[in-house]
């Protein structure tokens, strides 16, 4: 797996460790007059992940659906491993999103397949080099790395909320990318489903060191996955920093936020 | 002042004209991006596969039913007109041309609007509403080309095939009912029929029937990919994808037959 992931390190327009495989560069979008990216940059590394925090409406999940090219940014551009997301050919954007994961907010499972057919769905239609047989182990050592063994063959429907989110993951990492889009993968979850889902991340945070982003607006998750936390509010990033970088800050909306948890 | 201006704003509708030419314009701007897509490879297949199923073999019954409705329907209808006239010797002829020229490939295609337009209406808004397509997108898989391209051709090949079905049912209902009236073997039912009738009569008005699954898949793929907002606006993808399928339909079957008649005279 290792080499795989070096291997497309290399096609990849030479991505390396000291090069953002993330830059996102004065995004602005607007719906309507309401101003929800105001100017938004930020950049993340290999083995790095950055939790995006703020109020609802803030933009965040409109910042990760920019990053992966589902929605173009009126100004500003996101380069994801040296391509501009807003401006790169069909094909481009396709080899690109082949190496990204993404956790939508409600896993978004396709609830006319089975758990083992959504999690094989991109491989069914990108690794033509795999047999059936390859691909079916493939899944399966997913679905274990996730903690979903023997859940193969239900549908959507028929598992939890926390099951939902761990095959949206397992199916996230399927192609082994390099990063990995979390839109909220704690919400709606109980504490314990949460702090699961937390380790999960954490652990394939260190066994793959993708270049991560988190929206979320549980501290305890940002503070237990993210190497760098980004407060938003009214689609700027009010502070970038650590934990304890927040925690040192006299801004008045970061300390609400903070306090709001803790 | 702002707060006026606020409220005459959510009040304010879109002048109807330009609504339906810009409906028009995203329509076929979608019809466009489909085609494109769709001659690209890989193909996919399986996912065709799996819709001319759903489409074709699933709307079977439903298309037999009907056929042999209005095979019955004419035949009884028909008869007695034309025993007022003394020509009742043409009953087949007239069953025949009437069922396969017109009254066949309009049922078939009315009947699958309504069963497909609707399946495929719902089943693509509720996928863009729970953001499944959004999903698909976003593993690099072109949409277009997986749920819109699919089904589409899935209607233009299903819709001929079902049409040649419902005239056979049709066909042989109405034989059943003249015979009912007055014994005539199917030989020569059969015979009659097609007496006077060349290759060229049944082939175009059959064949006019991929342009009702253009139309069918088109329009339910694109109302069904341009959904918003929960389950009203999957009940309203669903509702509007048969309105509009089968009144464009019935307004393309006016301009259909002119051209058929003036390209096979």
């Amino acid at each position: 797996m290792q080499a795989s992931q070096e291997n497309k390190t290399a096609k990849v327009g030479g991505i390396d460790d000291d090069k953002p495989a993330i830059d996102v560069r004065h995004v602005t979008k607007s719906f309507g007059k309401q101003c929800v990216l105001d100017g938004v940059s930020f950049q993340v590394k290999r083995g790095e992940t950055l939790a995006v925090l703020g109020r609802s409406g803030t933009g965040k999940s409109v910042l990760l659906r920019i990053i992966i090219g589902l929605q173009t940014p009126d100004s500003g551009e996101a380069l994801i491993l040296g391509k501009n997301m807003s401006s790169a050919s069909a094909g481009e954007i396709s080899e690109v999103r082949t190496q990204m994961g993404f956790l939508f907010q409600h896993a978004a499972l396709y609830d006319s397949l089975t758990v083992e057919e959504n999690v094989a769905f991109p491989l069914v239609h990108h690794r033509h080099d795999m047999s059936q047989s390859e691909k079916q182990e493939r899944v399966k050592e997913l679905l274990h790395e996730v903690g979903l063994d023997g859940h193969q063959d239900k549908m959507p429907s028929d598992i939890s909320g926390g099951m939902q989110k761990r095959v949206g993951l397992a199916r996230a990492l399927a192609l082994d990318p390099l990063i990995l889009l979390l839109d909220e993968p704690t919400a709606g979850l109980d504490p314990i489903s949460s702090g699961e889902i937390d380790e999960l991340v954490l652990k394939l945070q260190q066994e793959h060191r993708l270049a991560s982003i988190v929206v979320t607006h549980d501290m305890v998750s940002a503070k237990t996955i993210a190497t760098r936390i980004a407060l938003m509010d009214k689609g700027k990033v009010v502070i970038e920093g650590t934990f304890e970088d927040l925690q040192k800050s006299d801004e008045e909306f970061v300390s609400q936020f903070l306090h709001r948890d803790f | 002042m702002s707060s006026t201006s606020s409220v005459s704003s959510l009040h304010s509708r879109p002048n109807p004209v330009v609504a339906m030419l810009e409906w028009f314009g995203e329509l076929g701007s979608f019809v466009w991006t489909v085609l494109r897509t769709a001659v690209i490879p890989p193909f996919q297949t399986a996912e065709f596969v799996r819709q001319l199923d759903e489409i074709g073999a699933k709307s079977l019954p439903l298309v037999a039913l009907a056929g042999s409705s209005i095979g019955v329907v004419l035949a009884l209808e028909t008869r007695y007109s034309l025993v007022r006239f003394g020509a009742k010797t043409l009953l087949p002829t007239t069953i025949v041309f009437a069922i396969v020229t017109e009254m066949s490939p309009i049922i078939t295609g009315l009947v699958v609007s309504g069963r497909v337009g609707a399946g495929i209406g719902a089943e693509l808004a509720a996928m863009k509403v729970t953001e499944q397509i959004d999903a698909i997108e976003a593993s690099a898989v072109d949409p277009h080309k997986l749920l819109a391209a699919t089904r589409i051709a899935a209607c233009i090949v299903a819709l001929p095939l079902l049409t040649l079905a419902a005239s056979f049912f049709g066909i042989i209902f109405g034989w059943i009912t003249a015979t009912l009236m007055e014994p005539i073997t199917l030989a020569r039912f059969i015979d009659a029929g097609f007496k006077n009738a060349g290759f060229k009569d049944f082939l175009a008005p059959t064949f006019k029937t991929c342009v009702y699954g253009l139309i069918i898949g088109a329009v339910a793929s694109f109302q069904g990919m341009r959904a918003r907002g929960g389950a009203e606006g999957v009940g309203s993808s669903a509702t509007t994808s048969v309105v509009l399928s089968s009144l464009f339909l019935i307004l393309s079957d006016v301009v259909l037959v002119k051209l058929i008649q003036i390209l096979f005279p």
